[in-house]
């Protein structure tokens, strides 16, 4: 057990957990942040994503002690809190997903990758989302709204 | 932009939310989940039984602020049905969509309708709420006759406010109308479960009048969800509650030996090993602790026993397995007799193997049972009311002490196994004394949920000279498409319980069926028969079988689609033309010529004539299907790495008529996504297992499509027929992707691959033997 100060969509958290606890389970269980969500625990499908000094990261395997003094993002803080991010926009307008419950992982690595890649090919895309699982199959509304995001209007 | 603000005002509007529900005397638990601990204890006093059907008051209530509050049996499952069926009840009503709150699938609040499956949430499930609506509308015209002093034909209603024609200064609103005297009313109940039909006073509009069905409105959950606003059965909270996690046998049928959980003692949180036979969990405080705690644990269990076949040889088996049970589907004419008078005789059989729910999250449930069996649980059931009956028998208590609440999870597709993390939620919170919510690992899932059964079928036909069909035989041998009951509704039926000693009970079987739903050709001389092969092994087994998204379709209609291509290469036919001219069903051809339009098919026989000798070699391939009365053509494009074997779909084209559209946009999400998900099971997805136990345990291991095998371009086409009632959209599209791509592969190749998945092996060893 260590006291391990977090930084997390903005506000500072001092949490009393064990060093090898995944981000996951702290944001979830000790701060009551919905959004990462458990899907694999094995950083295999993304449903756990968060941002993490602008890296799309899977928190299911990412031992707290690691993100002491980083800049943690969730879903919800996406915007900062207030706004919808521009990319959670072209999602809604989009209106992708079913379930939804995979959605952290697509719209977090989305916003990662538009960051760093303003206008990025199908490839870019396909690199960004490889570790990614969308059971439901909403794959194709999900690139429908990448590019909206980055005002494109055909797949390059 | 819209702010998170705007976006949650619309919550207070939304399921699952909102204040007490004023005149049912029930406290509103569904309501937060945080404040579900608050209503159920200390005084122990659940809200329990079941609403009556045939009041109006257990469909609709209207608040002072005109909220229409619907309680509906029906629950979303990530299509889209909500909004459906928001739109339905807001046309009845002449209210605006932000005026209706749905509460689901809660079953102190929601009447049964039989849960969710099968396609039907709007076919059959939007019938009592339509009624109901309408029931309600022509009771609060004549209450606002009477309070306007205007004949009710001189009223009309816009946004839940009743008003003069000529004079909208003269208006009520159904709020005010209700204030005082709540809206109440009998119904005729006709009919139960999905099949429930009501009526009452007042008839529903007129399909031509509608203004709300029919548009595409968004859908009132995404925005929430995209937002990162919403709550799942992974997100309830209840005070006190404890994390529970199961440890499973080591292999099919292995029983507990010995138990050292010493080194779980000393986790910090650790609370209470629970065995119950050769069901084994773990409670602790929180999630890790209860992680560590599991992987602590030290079981000894008996030696593996090779209780189930070779994979490789699990085709053999099933064929020389005696059936459990035999069924005759269909019989036309004399197959013998058509066989006879044939000039040419084609063969085939096909196979498809175990597939998995596979669903995004594993099985999560909350579960609190009080020392009196008073008990209140949270999943995302697809069946609420029925698992309510198989918790009252696991537990040994009245029904109406059981309270399911149904909350949100991930796509479930079925009986995915939700159900059994609440099963065993109950079993560690009953020993525990506390409300326990239970997650499992992505092995708990992918190796130990049911499984969509392995399904094989034997195809014959006779063509004559003209290449006219003479006879035509399907002969099915499928495990049990419900050797664990979709419906939950005894002990018996959840995992933990079999593995405490409970057997499973259900004595249904279930086969993979041809003639009734599958797009029937109207042939001369047909027999369709199936069997059912007996389970590997009776309880607990991690190749259970049970409903998977359109149970037995997408591995029957793989069957009969690639093998009606196969009769049109053998009649030297367009395979578009051989369909067309064996088809009588209107709709039918429509969706097919739908298809082929958008897709601009060429006619031509299959397989496509090699032009040069290319490393990738592209083909099309159609296949139709028919369930409840949906009709869908699919064509894809594939290309096929012809070294390697491997397979990418490029570009798929559906068309699809389930009568009257209620939301477009919706309905074509719900469409593109089950074509994603069916072309992962058609090239990758196959449960892999050993002589004893299953050995697909991860995404690793359990494959499913993602970015990389994604279509360059997926085309819908929404044929709208008002004048038809709706059907499903949840499952049809779905079925015919594996005869669709196996087809394509075979114009492509000229090699019929007549076993799923499409793996790279299989379409190498297909094209090396063609």
């Amino acid at each position: 057990m260590a006291n391990i100060d977090l930084k997390v969509n903005g506000k500072s958290h001092t949490v009393d957990v064990d060093s090898d606890c995944p981000v996951l389970y702290v944001l979830r269980d000790n701060l009551e942040l919905n959004n990462p969500r458990f899907g694999c625990g094995l950083a295999q499908c993304g449903a756990c994503t968060v941002i993490l000094d602008g890296d799309a990261v899977r928190s299911c395997v990412l031992p707290v002690s690691s993100v002491a003094g980083k800049e943690v993002t969730t879903l919800d803080g996406l915007g900062g809190g207030e706004k919808l991010h521009p990319v959670q926009q072209a999602f809604i307008d989009e209106q992708v997903f079913q379930c939804g419950y995979c959605l952290n992982g697509w719209v977090m690595s989305a916003k990662a990758l538009l960051d760093k890649n303003p206008h990025p090919t199908d490839v870019d895309m396909e690199k960004a989302f490889r570790g990614l699982i969308c059971r439901c199959g909403s794959h194709v509304g999900i690139y429908r709204a990448v590019r909206r995001a980055a005002g494109m209007k055909e797949s390059v | 932009m819209a702010s998170v603000e705007k976006i949650l005002s619309r919550r207070t509007f939304l399921r699952n939310t909102g204040g007490l529900v004023i005149g049912f005397g029930l406290a509103d638990v569904s309501v937060l989940p945080r404040m579900i601990a608050q209503a159920v204890t200390p005084s122990g006093k659940v809200v329990t039984g079941n609403p009556v059907p045939d009041a109006l008051t257990s469909w609709l209530h209207i608040e002072p602020s005109g909220i229409i509050r619907i309680f509906t049996g029906k629950t979303e499952i990530g299509m889209g049905v909500e909004t459906a069926l928001m739109q339905i009840v807001g046309e009845e009503l002449d209210v605006a969509l932000d005026q209706v709150v749905f509460v689901m699938g809660d079953t102190s609040k929601t009447p049964d309708q039989g849960g969710v499956g099968g396609s039907s949430s709007l076919a059959m499930g939007a019938d009592p709420l339509r009624n109901a609506a309408a029931a309600a509308r022509s009771l609060l015209l004549d209450m606002a006759s009477q309070r306007l002093g205007v004949p009710v034909d001189q009223l009309e209603v816009s946004g839940g406010v009743v008003h003069v024609k000529g004079a909208p200064s003269q208006h009520v609103s159904y709020g005010e109308l209700t204030k005082d005297v709540p809206l109440q009313g009998s119904l005729v109940v006709t009919g139960a479960g999905s099949a429930m039909s009501i009526k009452g006073r007042g008839k529903p509009k007129a399909v031509s009048s509608y203004k709300l069905v029919g548009q595409p409105v968004p859908r009132i959950d995404l925005p929430l969800k995209i937002a990162g606003k919403w709550e799942y059965v992974v997100d309830v909270r209840v005070p006190g509650m404890l994390h529970g996690r199961v440890i499973r046998p080591a292999s099919v049928g292995a029983n507990l030996l010995s138990i050292d959980d010493a080194p779980a003692r000393s986790i910090r949180g650790y609370v209470k090993t629970v065995v119950i036979n050769n069901f084994v969990g773990v409670v602790a405080e929180n999630e890790w602790a209860a992680i560590k705690a599991m992987r602590a644990i030290k079981v000894n269990w008996s030696e593996p026993q090779q209780l189930f076949p070779e994979q490789a040889k699990i085709y053999d088996y099933m064929r020389q397995a005696t059936p459990k049970a035999s069924m005759e589907f269909l019989k036309v004419g004399n197959f013998e007799a058509g066989m006879q008078s044939a000039t040419k005789k084609v063969e085939a059989t096909y196979e498809f193997p175990f597939q998995s729910h596979g669903t995004m999250g594993p099985g999560c449930a909350v579960a609190d049972v009080q020392p009196d069996g008073v008990t209140t649980v949270w999943c995302g059931t697809q069946k609420p009311h029925a698992m309510q009956i198989g918790i009252a028998d696991l537990l040994k208590v009245a029904r109406d002490k059981v309270r399911v609440i149904w909350t949100e999870d991930s796509g479930s597709y079925g009986r995915a196994g939700f159900e059994d993390a609440a099963g065993d939620a109950i079993l560690l919170s009953r020993a525990v004394g506390k409300p326990v919510r239970v997650q499992w690992m992505r092995a708990d899932m992918t190796r130990w949920g049911s499984k969509g059964p392995a399904v094989m079928v034997d195809m014959t036909a006779g063509l004559d000279q003209q290449g006219k069909v003479t006879a035509f035989r399907f002969t099915s041998r499928a495990f049990s498409g419900v050797e664990t009951n979709f419906l939950p509704v005894m002990a018996g039926n959840f995992l933990g319980s079999q593995l405490a000693g409970i057997p499973n009970t259900n004595v249904r079987d279930e086969y993979a069926a041809w003639g009734h739903e599958t797009a029937a050709y109207p042939f001369p001389n047909v027999i369709a028969n199936g069997h059912v092969v007996a389970a590997l092994y009776p309880n607990a087994s991690p190749l259970r079988t049970t409903h998977l998204r359109d149970p037995e379709g997408p591995a029957a209609t793989y069957a009969t689609e690639s093998f009606i291509d196969e009769m049109a290469a053998a009649a030297g036919m367009d395979p578009i033309a051989f369909r067309l001219s064996n088809l009588e069903d209107a709709r039918t051809k429509a969706v097919i010529r739908a298809a082929a339009e958008k897709f601009g098919w060429d006619p031509r026989t299959s397989p496509k004539k090699k032009v040069a000798n290319p490393e990738v070699v592209k083909g099309r391939g159609i296949a139709i299907g028919d369930r409840g009365g949906t009709r869908v053509a699919t064509i894809v494009e594939v290309e096929v790495a012809r070294k390697t074997g491997a397979v990418r779909v490029s570009r798929i084209v559906c068309a699809h008529d389930c009568g009257l559209i209620v939301n477009p946009s919706s309905l074509k999400g719900t469409i593109e996504a089950n074509l994603i998900q069916s072309t992962s099971r058609s090239l990758m997805e196959e449960v892999m297992f050993d002589r004893n136990n299953v050995t697909s345990v991860d995404w690793l291991s359990y494959p499913v499509l993602r970015a990389a095998n994604l279509p360059d371009k997926v085309e819908v086409v929404l044929l709208n027929h008002p004048e038809f009632p709706s059907t499903g959209a949840g499952e049809p599209s779905s079925r015919p992707m594996v005869a669709a791509i196996c087809n394509a592969i075979f114009d492509a190749t000229g090699a019929r691959v007549r076993q799923g998945p499409f793996t790279p092996v299989r379409v190498k060893a297909a094209m090396a033997s063609s």
